[in-house]
C-alpha cells in the first residue's frame, strides 16, 4: 500500500521533471531562434572582408570598417532628424493623448458618446488613403523634401489624439472618488487633474511617452512619401531601406548591418529600462479592449 | 428552426449545443438587417424632426425676441454684448467677421467651382515676347476640391455658431426675465478651467484630428467619383472632374475597362488579405499564449531572462529586424548560404520568388516571420492576463481530477477569450491593415501574372493595403481606384467589426468597470 502511493509519487516527479525538461528545450530553441538574427546583425557589421551578403556568419576579418563609413554617409542627417522627431513627437503625442483620455475618462458631456464611435469608425479607414493628400497639402506648405521634419511631426502629432483608448482604460481605473472629493474641498476640475490624476498616473505618462519615442523610428511609408528622395528630409528607415534595395545592395549590406545596431542601441536600452511600464500598458490596453 | 427554451438547451450535448448556437446566430442575420435597416429609418426621421424643431425655435426666438436678440440675427454676438457679456459677444462677432471675409475673398470661388471642378485647363498660349505658343495653367482641381471641402467644413461650423448665437439669446432673455444674473467674461474664463474643463482639454486634439484625419478622410472618398490620376493631376497635365459613380462600376463588375478584371483582382487580393489576418491574428494569439503559459509554469527558472530575450523583438524598430530578416531568406542570403555550405540543400530556395501554388511558400513565410514578430507582444498580455485568474480555480479543478489540457479548455482558454474578445476583433483588423509586415519583408511579390496589368503589378503576397499603396505610386497613379479600394477595405473592416461586435460575449458595459 505504501510502496504503491511512494511509486505514484515518483511517477509524478518523473513526469514533471520530463515536462519541465521539454519546456527549457523549447525555450532555449526559441531563444536561439529570436536572438539569431540579431547576433548575426552585430557580427556582419563587423565584417571587413566583403560588403555583400555571404554564406556564413562569423566574419573572417573584422574591424570597424561599416561604422567609419556610415559616419561619412548621409547617415548622421538622418539619425538627427529621427532623433529630432522622436524628441518632439514624444512630448507634444504624450499631451495631446493625455488630454484626450482624461477627458473621456472623466466628462460626461452630450456629445461624447457620439464622438467616441465616430473616431471608432473613422480608425477603420485605412490610413495609407490619406497620405496622398496630405504629402499634397504639406507640399503646398513648404514642408516635403528637404523640410519633411517639420512636416512629419506635424502629421504624427496632429493624428495622435486618435489613440486615446490604452489611457483611457488606465484612467478609469483610478476611483472616481478621488475626483469627487477634491472637487468639495473647492478644487477646480483643472486642479484635480494636475494635482491629483497626473502624478497617479506616471505609468501611463511614461508608457505613453515611450510608445511615442519608438514610433518615428519605424515610420516608414509615410516618411518616404514627405522626404520623396530628397536625402536631406530622410529619416533613418527610408534612407536605409534604400540601402538595400538592387542597385546599392551590394557596396551598402553591411554597412545597414551597422546603422541597424546603432539605431537599435539606444531605443533598446530605453525601452529595457522602461519595460515594467510598457509590459502594463500593453496588457492593460488589451483587458479593456 | 425550432427554438428552445432554456432548461431544453442544457439537455443537449455539446455538439447539438454548438449546432445550436450556429443555427440562431445566422437564423439571426435577415432579423439583425432589417433592424439595421430600420434603424437608418428612424434615423432619418430624427434628423427631419430634429431639423423641424430647430426651425421652429429660431422662429420663436425671433419673434419673442426684444430687439437686441433681433439684431444679433444678423450682427452675431450683438445681444450678448448688449447684456454685458462682452467676451462672448466678442468671440461670435469676430467669427462672423472672420468668416465673411473669408467667403468673400476666397470662400465663393472655391464654393462656385466645385461642381464643375474646374473649366479651363493647361491649354497653349500666344506669349507676344516670345513670340511662340507656350503652355498657360488654368484652374487647379485639386485646390478647388481641397478647398471646397475646406469651405464646407467652414459654412457648416457658422451654421453651428450662429444657431449658438441664437440660442444664447433666448436663454439669456429668459435668465434677465426672471431676474437672474448672467455670467460675466469672467465667469466664462473660469468655466474653461472648471465644468468646462472638457472643451479646453479636446479644443486642441481635436483640431488636429478634424484637420489631418477627418477631412483627408472626406477628401478621398470624394475622389473616389472623380478621375484622378497621374495623367488627370487637375493642374499640370490635365483637369479632373466627377464621373460619378464610374469607378465603383468599373471595380465592382466582371469586366473592367480596357479588358483589365478589376473584380477578379480584387477579390483574389482580398481573399488572401482574409487568409493573412486569420493566420497572423490567431497563431500568434496561440503560440504566444503557450509560450506565456510555460514561462509561468511552476518550477520554470529564469523566468525573466526568457521574457527579456522575446521581448528584444519589440524594441528593436520593426524596419531593422523585418527588413535584415527578409535579406536573410533571400536567395543570395545567409540562410541559403548555410544550408548549401552544409550541403543539405544543392540549389538555393527561392523563399521570396516561388510563384508555385499561388505563391505558397512566400506566403507561408511571411506568416511564419509574423509569429516570430508577434509572439512577444501576445506572450506579454497573455501573461498579465493569466496571473489574474485566481489560482484556487485550478488548485480545486485539480482535486477534481482535471489533467492539463482539460484545464487549459475549461479555464484557461475560456477566460482568455472573454478578456481578450476585443483585442482579438481589433488585432484581426489591424493585420487586414498591416503594411509594415508585407511591404518590408517581400514588397508584395512575387508578382502574380494572371492578376497584374490591373493597376500596376500586383504579387501574390499583396495585401489590400500594400495594394493601394502600389496604385498611388509611380506615373501612372490611379489615385480615384486607390480611394475605391480605400473605401471598400474601411466597408470590409466595418461589417467584420459589426458582425463580431454583436456576436462577442464581452461587450461590457463602460461604466461597469469604474
Amino acid at each position: 500500500m505504501n510502496e504503491t502511493l511512494e511509486k505514484r509519487h515518483m511517477g509524478l516527479k518523473a513526469s514533471r521533471t520530463i515536462s519541465n525538461t521539454l519546456i527549457y528545450i523549447i525555450l532555449i530553441v526559441m531563444s536561439v531562434v529570436w536572438l539569431i538574427p540579431f547576433i548575426c546583425i552585430v557580427l556582419q557589421s563587423f565584417r571587413v572582408e566583403s560588403t555583400w551578403q555571404v554564406g556564413y556568419v562569423v566574419p573572417q576579418q573584422w574591424g570597424w570598417d561599416n561604422y567609419k563609413a556610415l559616419w561619412n554617409s548621409d547617415f548622421k542627417r538622418w539619425y538627427l532628424n529621427t532623433f529630432i522627431i522622436a524628441l518632439v513627437v514624444a512630448v507634444l503625442q504624450t499631451v495631446i493623448v493625455l488630454c484626450m483620455s482624461y477627458t473621456l475618462s472623466r466628462f460626461r458631456f452630450k456629445l461624447r458618446d457620439g464622438l467616441m464611435r465616430f473616431m471608432l469608425i473613422l480608425g477603420m479607414f485605412p490610413g495609407m488613403l490619406t497620405m496622398i493628400i496630405l504629402y499634397r497639402v504639406l507640399k503646398d506648405l513648404g514642408l516635403t523634401q528637404a523640410n519633411a521634419v517639420p512636416g512629419l511631426i506635424l502629421v504624427y502629432v496632429a493624428s495622435s489624439g486618435m489613440g486615446y483608448y490604452v489611457s483611457k482604460g488606465f484612467f478609469d481605473t483610478i476611483p472616481k472618488s478621488l475626483d469627487e472629493a477634491a472637487r468639495i474641498d473647492g478644487a477646480t476640475r483643472a486642479q484635480v487633474l494636475t494635482k491629483i490624476i497626473l502624478p497617479l498616473a506616471k505609468p501611463i505618462v511614461i508608457y505613453t511617452i515611450l510608445t511615442a519615442f519608438m514610433g518615428p523610428w519605424g515610420d516608414f511609408v509615410f516618411a518616404r512619401y514627405v522626404s520623396f528622395g530628397t536625402s536631406a528630409g530622410m529619416n533613418v528607415a527610408v534612407g536605409m531601406y534604400s540601402w538595400l534595395q538592387l542597385d546599392q545592395i551590394g557596396q551598402k549590406y553591411t554597412m545597414f548591418c551597422a546603422g541597424g545596431v546603432i539605431v537599435a542601441i539606444p531605443v533598446t536600452i530605453l525601452f529595457m529600462c522602461l519595460q515594467k511600464y510598457y509590459v502594463e500598458g500593453v496588457t492593460g490596453g488589451a483587458v479593456k479592449g | 428552426m425550432k427554438r428552445y427554451s432554456d432548461l431544453e438547451f442544457l439537455k443537449l450535448s455539446k455538439g447539438q449545443k454548438f449546432l445550436y448556437k450556429l443555427q440562431s446566430f445566422f437564423a439571426a442575420i435577415p432579423r439583425a438587417i432589417g433592424r439595421f435597416f430600420l434603424a437608418i429609418g428612424r434615423l432619418f426621421k430624427n434628423i427631419g424632426l430634429g431639423i423641424g424643431r430647430e426651425f421652429a425655435d429660431i422662429f420663436n426666438t425671433f419673434k419673442e425676441g426684444d430687439w437686441k436678440t433681433r439684431v444679433s440675427f444678423l450682427v452675431m454676438g450683438f445681444g450678448s454684448m448688449a447684456r454685458g457679456q462682452v467676451l462672448r459677444g466678442l468671440m461670435f462677432l469676430l467669427f462672423e467677421a472672420v468668416f465673411i471675409f473669408y467667403m468673400v475673398t476666397a470662400g465663393g470661388y472655391w464654393m462656385s467651382m466645385l461642381p464643375s471642378l474646374g473649366k479651363i485647363g493647361p491649354h497653349q498660349e500666344y506669349n507676344a515676347v516670345l513670340d511662340a505658343y507656350t503652355t498657360a495653367y488654368g484652374d487647379n482641381s485639386f485646390k478647388i476640391l481641397l478647398y471646397g471641402v475646406l469651405t464646407m467644413f467652414f459654412i457648416v461650423a457658422f451654421i453651428y455658431t450662429w444657431r449658438l448665437n441664437v440660442k444664447q439669446n433666448k436663454i439669456a432673455q429668459e435668465y434677465l426675465r426672471s431676474g437672474r444674473r448672467l455670467k460675466s467674461s469672467g465667469d466664462d474664463l473660469r468655466s474653461l478651467v472648471d465644468e468646462q474643463f472638457y472643451k479646453t482639454l479636446l479644443a486642441l486634439p481635436l483640431t488636429g484630428i478634424l484637420v489631418f484625419t477627418v477631412m483627408p478622410i472626406v477628401f478621398m472618398i470624394l475622389v473616389a467619383f472623380t478621375n484622378y490620376d497621374g495623367s488627370h493631376d487637375g493642374y499640370n497635365n490635365a483637369l479632373f472632374g466627377w464621373q460619378g459613380l464610374a469607378n465603383f462600376r468599373t471595380m465592382l463588375t466582371w469586366t473592367g475597362g480596357g479588358g483589365v478584371n478589376y473584380s477578379a483582382t480584387f477579390g483574389e487580393i482580398l481573399t488572401w488579405t482574409l487568409i493573412w489576418a486569420f493566420f497572423a491574428t490567431f497563431t500568434n494569439y496561440f503560440l504566444g499564449m503557450f509560450v506565456a503559459m510555460m514561462i509561468n509554469k511552476k518550477g520554470i527558472r529564469l523566468k525573466k531572462l526568457w521574457r527579456t530575450i522575446l521581448v528584444l523583438t519589440i524594441a528593436i524598430p520593426q524596419f531593422i529586424s523585418l527588413l535584415y530578416v527578409s535579406k536573410m531568406f533571400a536567395k543570395n542570403g545567409i540562410v541559403n548560404g548555410l544550408l548549401l555550405n552544409l550541403g543539405w540543400i544543392s540549389k538555393a530556395i527561392d523563399f521570396w520568388g516561388s510563384t508555385a501554388h499561388n505563391g505558397l511558400l512566400p506566403r507561408v513565410m511571411v506568416i511564419v516571420i509574423n509569429i516570430w514578430i508577434g509572439i512577444p507582444y501576445l506572450m506579454l498580455i497573455a501573461t498579465g492576463i493569466l496571473m489574474n485568474i485566481p489560482a484556487d480555480l485550478y488548485e480545486s479543478s485539480r482535486i477534481d481530477g482535471a489533467n492539463a489540457w482539460q484545464q487549459y479548455t475549461k479555464i484557461t482558454l475560456p477566460y482568455m477569450l472573454f478578456i481578450t474578445g476585443p483585442y482579438l476583433l481589433t488585432s484581426f483588423t489591424g493585420n487586414m491593415n498591416n503594411f509594415n509586415v508585407i511591404y518590408l519583408l517581400t514588397g508584395g511579390a512575387p508578382t502574380n501574372a494572371a492578376a497584374s496589368g490591373a493597376a500596376g503589378s500586383v504579387g501574390y503576397t499583396d495585401l489590400l493595403v500594400t495594394w493601394l499603396f502600389k496604385i498611388t505610386t509611380g506615373a501612372e497613379a490611379q489615385y480615384y481606384l486607390a480611394s475605391v479600394v480605400g473605401i471598400l477595405v474601411f466597408l470590409v473592416v466595418a461589417v467584420i467589426s459589426l458582425v463580431v461586435y454583436n456576436v462577442l460575449p464581452s461587450i461590457k458595459n463602460e461604466e461597469d468597470f469604474q
